[in-house]
């Protein structure tokens, strides 16, 4: 329909609006309806944060942060966690984010529309509703088992990446759908390779909306507990990862991929599941810092995301 | 830019790990432990307390994939102890014995199950395992809805019933020490895996009833009341409690829980310390994350069956309910 276009067809007989009053009366109807609709998400968002921050940040001190979990609640900590969830994390970024954005550039960008690209296509919109023991089951089954990599960092990154991999894939085909052609004809227009048109029009063009999908991803990846659990991460761990950093040469060590570790969410629900109310104020303080976590990744990606933006163009 | 870095980095990464592999790990003296959620607050304390009495010259670690999962790996040569809240069964005993993994078996300590009401409820100090039964059994569903319906001198009230979810070895144990079927039950009652919400509903609702790990109603018992058990067997009445656990007659809701050894790992210097250490160390550590320790002859003698290789399970991979720790310790292993 264009913009011109407003009537009705000819014939039909013109659908009489309801007197004035009474149209304005829905307007305010729907707002109020609209509002409480957001209410909604928003106290549920609201209350939980409370009732986190109510219970869980009489715990949070720098020994919380410092100290490795222990049978008395009190001095328990959760240094092996948040250092274990940053690790898988980052092992989860460095594979998930190339792979998923590559392969949205190439359904985008390159493959031809045919049978195989639709039904990767589906495959891949499908992917993203698989519930995560899933992917847990089949780590467990071919990195674990299939292909050795043990109960380890690694393991979980590549289990992690595999999760978040339809997200950020479904999400960098959006944004690079959402480029206008006319960008892409003009690039071409002037010799431009396809890799050069992709590289420094599309890619940059799209990145605000490559971000949204890379933070979603990221985000929920950092919140899996099933999966790991799954693949055999730790509950109880008293030391860290090796060092990534050696006195020896070649003075860079990979060697914490291979360690075992915890991560957050376990941490907590560990701890929720422990008899006495001690044990539930570590949980909500463990959940705050998950929260908190997130909330500041998603921080980060939205300035990101603005400075982009801002920055764009045409 | 932020890409180029990343991909440099999963490829620096994959290089590594192809470089140095996986041997490295096996030289850190790790001892790596798995197996039962319930059994995990037991070893955590103890590897804690391990950890820091070797200045973490020794590592411990401390899984939970479950009763089940952890013997899977244990059988895998995964991990050198496994966590049981039950014996080991049939199946995993053959597939340990294909994989050539032996295997001694320590009762550790011991869980015991509470049925517990509100303390509002004043008719009811003692239940019958007849009348759990009746109660609980799977043909309960929709029939038993009153307290009268299990027994008629009890109250014209509505029962609330509180129980373990499915997938909680908590609910396989109840099941078949009552019903007398693992996995049997009716299904019309607030069931969760998170004993803690057992608890709260226990608690807060004056026609209640639930059954709870006895860790979870020691520090709630202000809150709650337990009801004495009676098996029907001549015992009488039998409160949950330590003395009664010990003694044996607190049937047939206590359940003993096991470590398993890998004779292979065992026969490294840093897992037979911790072996030792448990044996020694447990009973104090057990009661302080309210568990209920064996009693001391039962130390001993894992530490005999340890030191004189007696490898093997005492209960032929046949689930059993009810067994005093006198016969759970005459129990020789047999492989």
């Amino acid at each position: 329909m264009t913009a011109i276009d407003i009537g009705v067809p000819r014939g039909v007989p013109r659908k009489r609006h309801a007197p004035t009053a009474r149209r304005h009366r829905r307007e305010r109807i729907f707002k109020v309806v609209g509002l409480l609709a957001t209410l909604v998400g928003l106290v549920a968002l609201g209350a939980l944060l409370f009732d986190l921050a109510y219970s869980g940040l009489p715990r949070l001190s720098w020994d919380f942060f410092l100290n490795f979990p222990s049978r008395r609640a009190n001095i328990a900590g959760i240094l092996s966690a948040w250092v274990g969830s940053l690790l898988v994390i980052l092992v989860t970024g460095a594979i998930g984010i190339p792979l998923g954005v590559a392969a949205g550039i190439y359904l985008e960008e390159y493959a031809r529309k045919n049978l195989l690209t639709n039904i990767i296509e589906i495959n891949v919109s499908n992917l993203a509703g698989v519930p995560s023991i899933i992917y847990g089951l089949l780590a467990l089954g071919l990195f674990v088992y299939g292909f050795g990599t043990g109960r380890s960092i690694f393991t979980a990154g590549l289990t992690l990446a595999l999760l978040i991999l339809p997200i950020i894939i479904v999400a960098t085909r959006e944004a690079i759908r959402a480029v206008p052609d006319s960008l892409r004809e003009a690039a071409l227009g002037l010799g431009a390779t396809k890799w050069q048109v992709t590289r420094d029009h599309v890619l940059p063009a799209a990145m605000p909306g490559v971000l949204t999908g890379v933070i979603i991803g990221v985000s929920r990846a950092l919140g899996e507990t099933a999966p790991l659990i799954t693949i055999g991460a730790l509950t109880f761990i008293a030391f860290l990862p090796t060092p990534p950093i050696t006195s020896e040469p070649p003075f860079i060590s990979f060697q914490w991929l291979w360690d075992g570790f915890t991560v957050l969410p376990i941490q907590a629900f560990n701890w929720v599941s422990r008899p006495g109310d001690d044990f539930h104020a570590n949980a909500a303080a463990a959940g705050l810092v998950l929260v908190l976590l997130t909330l500041g990744l998603n921080g980060i990606a939205i300035y990101l995301r603005y400075r982009l933006r801002k920055k764009l163009q045409w | 830019m932020k890409f180029k870095f990343l991909s440099l980095a999963a490829i620096a990464a994959v290089g590594g790990s192809l470089l140095t592999g996986n041997e490295a790990l096996a030289q850190a003296k790790t001892i790596a432990i798995d197996g039962s959620s319930t059994v995990f607050p037991v070893s955590e304390a103890i590897a804690e307390e391990f950890q820091k009495a070797n200045k973490g010259a020794i590592r411990v670690t401390v899984g939970i994939s479950g009763t089940g999962g952890g013997f899977k790996k244990f059988c895998r040569g995964e991990t050198d102890i496994s966590n049981g809240s039950r014996p080991i069964l049939k199946e995993e005993i053959e597939a340990c014995k294909k994989a050539g993994i032996d295997f001694y078996e320590l009762p550790l300590a011991f869980d015991a199950l509470t049925v517990a009401v509100s303390p509002k409820n004043t008719t009811l100090k003692c239940i019958t395992v007849a009348q759990l039964k009746t109660i609980w059994e799977p043909s309960a569903q929709g029939k038993v809805m009153k307290w009268k319906d299990a027994d008629p001198s009890w109250p014209d009230q509505a029962i609330k019933l509180y129980g373990a979810g499915a997938d909680s070895g908590t609910f396989d144990y109840f099941t078949e020490a009552i019903v007398g079927k693992a996995k049997a039950s009716r299904g019309d009652y607030t069931a969760s895996e998170d004993d803690n919400v057992l608890v709260t509903g226990i608690e807060n609702d004056a026609n209640s009833l639930g059954y709870i790990p006895f860790a979870y109603y020691e520090p709630h018992k202000a809150k709650m009341k337990a009801l004495g058990i009676d098996w029907g067997k001549g015992q009488g009445c039998v409160l949950p409690s330590l003395e009664n656990v010990l003694a044996g007659t607190y049937n047939p809701l206590a359940r003993p829980l096991f470590i398993y050894v890998s004779k292979k790992a065992a026969d490294k210097p840093e897992v037979a310390q911790f072996v030792e250490f448990a044996m020694t160390k447990g009973p104090a550590l057990i009661r302080e994350v309210k568990y209920l320790p064996l009693p001391d002859e039962a130390y001993k003698m894992g530490i005999a069956r340890f030191k004189a290789a007696q490898v093997g399970s005492g209960f032929g991979g046949i689930p059993e309910v009810g067994l005093p720790v006198a016969e759970i310790l005459k129990r020789t292993p047999k492989m």
